[in-house]
Parts: structure tokens; sequence; C-alpha cells
């Protein structure tokens, strides 16, 4: 494996969306949302402006768990398919370019594009927040957007499996928004389905262990689970067993979200 | 880096640049390539024709390591292409696919040096070879304002980066002017004088047919014919066609003087008579002729085009 190759590859792909845009359309799209959600969600309950981190954090959550998977899916997608309907994946492969290269370069530079727009879009909230409650808080707020990044790095991993599965690009962004209905809408329905639908006789902590296998919920569990407030807040402290509710493991969970895809997209990924 | 590589792995300057044994694709039953055996020499302009799904499209992408062969070997500048070293050969090959659509958001020159960096070719040699491609102007534009025949040329140009010893061209001419594939035709015979071995397709038979020194016709998966455009019209037995020019009074008469010449046909046309007759019988015809004197007002010798040889192979 040579470095170079994928650094240059990757420093394609990151430019592509620097000079198209994307990075800035993004970051901007993260910025007006947070600064909304972290000013304006407490307008319910009466109040104005930041409330507490734990009240911000658990409001932008719901926002990332919506946005971030459909950003990093629809981001990367096409990354390899689009090459293959181009005719210029023939040509890459051509050069003295390995496959597994080709991917790591590809996806690295979409992951510093996606990575960077993340971190710019909800730094200014960032800023507000260490104005307001110093470092503790900004801590937490790190957290959250360390996890945030994890989760758009798991769902662009799943991304680039599908550019490889797919022979076509239509058919890819079918796949990539039918990932998006599966982990982010229907997955925790069919689950407390399940959970209902036995009555609990299957032993709870299965049904918790099997949130692991939606990155949304790993990445929603990393946030909710270091904060008290927010723990009784969700009302999810029933169902997660205290094992689960350890930052290290959920972020290795979610370590293994991006590598499995990536490493099934190298074996899938043929000719 | 690249001088190390090339230490440990020099072309093997001396054997054929190109050697195909036995090689064939299979897809369940679809045998797309069928056994085919082809060797090309080094400084060699080589043609492969044949219609769509003839297999050379798939063979094409054998011999650039793309696709797996079912059976068969493969070797270019002496290096397998299943071998671990051919990832050095890779180097010195160049490759310009068909139809290929480059990256819209990149300039002419940062493509140039985007390839250039995978090949581990000097970057210095990017704008010199984009000037050699007549794109010098257009350096610096972006791509999505680049015509066809441009973005046909700058793929062109990637593919000369890193001095390959083998280029591999799938329907190159595509979008070209004539004047530029005049142009592009002169390059190509520029670098077969340096000792480069050109691999070309196109479907434009009548272009291949004065440009290549050899070519082999693809059908079914199998070559069905291989050699020099002169050789392939031998090798079928093609007749010559006359054409005559005569008053419509005369066709009669010169119809009678070639009745006693075997295996010799003709038929009247809009401006005199059309003559068939085998490449040997050629001279008798013209003495048969000489009895019309000056009522031949013209004759033309048409040699059969590569058409000819290719749907008569391919039939």
């Amino acid at each position: 494996m040579e470095l170079t190759q994928i650094l240059t590859l990757a420093a394609k792909e990151f430019r592509d969306r620097i000079r198209n845009r994307w990075v800035l359309a993004v970051a901007l799209v993260f910025t007006v949302f947070s600064l909304v959600i972290a000013y304006f969600g407490g307008a319910q309950q009466g109040q104005l402006g930041l409330r507490s981190i734990e009240f911000t954090i658990a409001s932008l959550v719901s926002l990332v768990i919506y946005l971030i998977p459909l950003i990093a899916l629809l981001l990367g997608f096409d990354a390899v398919v689009g090459e293959r309907e181009r005719g210029s994946l023939d040509l890459l492969l051509s050069l003295p370019i390995t496959r597994l290269e080709l991917l790591l370069g590809k996806y690295l530079g979409l992951a510093a594009a996606l990575t960077l727009s993340t971190l710019a879009g909800f730094g200014l909230v960032a800023i507000l927040l260490f104005q307001q409650f110093s470092w503790p808080g900004l801590y937490h707020y790190l957290g959250f957007m360390i996890s945030s990044v994890l989760l758009g790095l798991a769902f662009l991993s799943l991304a680039v499996l599908m550019s490889v599965i797919a022979r076509e690009r239509t058919r890819a962004s079918g796949l990539a928004i039918a990932l998006w209905f599966f982990f982010v809408l229907v997955f925790d329905l069919l689950l407390l389905a399940g959970l209902v639908g036995t009555g609990g006789a299957y032993g709870g902590d299965a049904f918790a262990y099997m949130l692991l296998l939606n990155p949304a919920d790993v990445f929603r569990i990393l946030n909710v689970f270091t904060l008290e407030d927010v723990r009784t807040l969700y009302g999810l402290a029933s169902i997660v067993p205290p094992a689960l509710a350890k930052p290290w493991l959920m972020g290795s969970v979610m370590l293994a979200w991006i590598v499995v895809p990536l490493a099934l997209a190298r074996w899938r990924f043929k000719s | 880096m690249t001088n190390i590589t090339l230490a440990s792995n020099p072309p093997d300057l001396g054997g054929p640049a190109i050697q195909a044994r036995g090689v064939a694709k299979y897809y369940g039953a679809l045998h797309a390539v069928d056994g085919v055996d082809l060797t090309v020499q080094r400084g060699e302009i080589f043609g492969l024709i044949g219609h769509n799904g003839a297999g050379k499209s798939t063979l094409f992408k054998m011999m650039l390591g793309l696709i797996e062969p079912s059976a068969g070997e493969i070797l270019i500048d002496g290096a397998s292409v299943r071998g671990r070293d051919f990832r050095a050969a890779r180097r010195h090959i160049g490759y310009l696919p068909e139809n290929v659509v480059l990256y819209d958001n990149l300039s002419g020159l940062e493509t140039m040096r985007f390839f250039a960096k995978l090949k581990g070719a000097p970057s210095a040699q990017c704008a010199p070879t984009l000037a050699r491609v007549g794109l010098a102007h257009a350096a610096t534009r972006p791509l999505r304002e680049y015509s066809k025949g441009m973005r046909q040329r700058l793929g062109f140009a990637q593919a000369l980066l890193g001095k390959p010893s083998v280029l591999f061209l799938d329907e190159p001419s595509n979008g070209l002017d004539p004047q530029a594939i005049r142009d592009f035709y002169a390059t190509l015979r520029g670098l077969r004088d340096d000792g480069v071995t050109i691999l070309i397709t196109s479907h434009i038979l009548a272009e291949l047919q004065e440009r290549v020194d050899r070519l082999a016709i693809m059908s079914a998966g199998k070559i069905q014919a291989l050699g020099s455009v002169q050789e392939l019209r031998n090798q079928m037995h093609l007749p010559l066609c006359l054409a005559l020019r005569l008053a419509p009074v005369d066709v009669l008469a010169a119809q009678q003087l070639l009745t006693h010449l075997s295996a010799v046909s003709s038929t009247p046309s809009a401006d005199g008579l059309r003559i068939s007759c085998p490449r040997e019988a050629k001279m008798a015809v013209l003495g048969a002729l000489m009895g019309l004197g000056a009522k031949l007002l013209d004759l033309k010798i048409q040699e059969p085009s590569l058409e000819d040889v290719f749907f008569g192979f391919s039939d």
C-alpha cells in the first residue's frame, strides 16, 4: 500500500468538494440549524437563548441524527459508481493503484470534507457555549462534535459500500436513501415493536445490545449517557444497561461501523 | 523512487511488447473472449477491430489487468498482468478508455498533474504534453468548458504521461475533427518511431486501414484474421473492381470483349460498366479492354477496402 497514491486521490476528492462549495454549503446548514436549535430550542417552555449544556446537546442530537446520516450518504453514494459511469474507473485502475488504495483515497478525501464542514458548522455554537458556561460546558460539547463526526464517517463508509455494490448511480442513490430510512426511521420502531410484542419475555438486555447494530443509536447512547439530565430526559435509561454507557466502548463500536463497511466494500470491489 | 522501481523491474526490451496465449473470459455460458493468441511486436501500431460485443474491449481490459482472464496468460513488456510486479509495469502503460469523462472541476493542467502523480511521472511533463496535443492555450481552463474534441485530446495527453512503452487506445479519434485526426496519427507515428507499441481500436475502419502496421479482426470472442491490410486482402481472395466510364451505346461492346475470360463479371453502372475480377486476371482484363480504343473514356481500379475484408471475415 502506497500512502502517496491514497493522499493524491484524497486531495483531489477534497479539493473537488471545496471547489464546488459543498463544504461551505453543509457548514452553513449546520451553523444555521445549530444556532436556531440552541437559541430557540426552549421556546416551547417559554424560554429563549442558551439554557444549559445538557439541553443544548440533547436538542442538537435529535437534529444531527436526521441530518448527518443523510448528508454523509449523499456525499458518498457515487464515489465509485460515479467513476464507473463516467468511464474513469477503468482509467484509474489501469494506473499503479490498488483497489484498496482507490477506496481509501476516495474515503479519506470525502471524510476530510465532511469532518471540516461538521466542525465548522457546529463551531459557532461551541464559541457561544464557551462564553456562557466556560470549560466544563465546552468539554461535553466537544464530545458531541467528535461523536457527530464519527456518525458521519460511519454513514459515509456505508455510502461507499453502496457505491461499490451498485452498478448504476441511480441504484446507488436508491440504496443510500433506503439505508437512511432503515437506520434513522425504521430501526428503532422495529426494535420497540419487538420489545412490546414479546412483552419483555426475552431478556431486556438483548434488545439493548441490538441498539449497537445501528450507528445512529450508538451516537445517541454516546451523547445521552454521558449526561445525567439527558438520561432522564430521554427515558432511555430504562432499557440501556450501564455496561453500554461507556464512551470508549461506544466509540469503539462506532469505529467498527466505519471500518467494517469499508472492508466489505473492498471485498465486493472486484472490477 | 521511480528510478529504483525501474531498476528493479526493467522492461524486458528484448521480447515482444504484448503476448497473449490462450486467453479466454467466460461469463457463465457466454464466451466473451475464447482462446486468443496474439503477439504484438515492440514499435508496432496494431489495430483491433470487430463489431460491438466481438470481445475486443474485454480483451483490452484483460491486457490492462482490469479483469482477470478465465484462462490463459498475458504478458506486457514481459510482465504477467496477474503477477505482483505488474504494478511497476503499469507506470509504462498508457490507456485511453472509450468515451471517458474526466473531472469537470479540474483544469487541464490539474488533471494532468493528478494523473502524473498517480503514475509516478514528473509533473514537469504535464505542460509540454498538453502542448503536444494542442491544448497549451486551454491548460488553465476547467474541463467543463472543454469541447468534446478537447476532452479527447486531454485523454490522449494523460495516456502519454510517464513516457509509456505500450499505449492502449480505445476508439481514440472519437469526437476529433479531420485535422485533429491527422495530427493525432502523426503523433502516433512519432511515438512508434521512438519504439512505443500502440494498440488501437476503431470503428472507423477506413481510418485504421491506412495507419496500422497490422490488425486483428475479432468476432464472437475469437481472432478471425490477423495480418497487414495487404495480407488480409490476399487471404480473402477479394476481387478487384474496375470502374469504366463509357458512352451508353458502348457498354454492350465492352461486355462482349470480356465474355471469353473466366471468373470475370460485369454490371452496367450509371456512367458505364463495373467489372469484378480476380486479382490475377487484372492484366488479362486490361488487355481485353484495349479493344475499346478511344471509346473507353476513363478507368479506375479499386482495391477492396478494409470494410470489405472486415465484413468478409465477420459475417
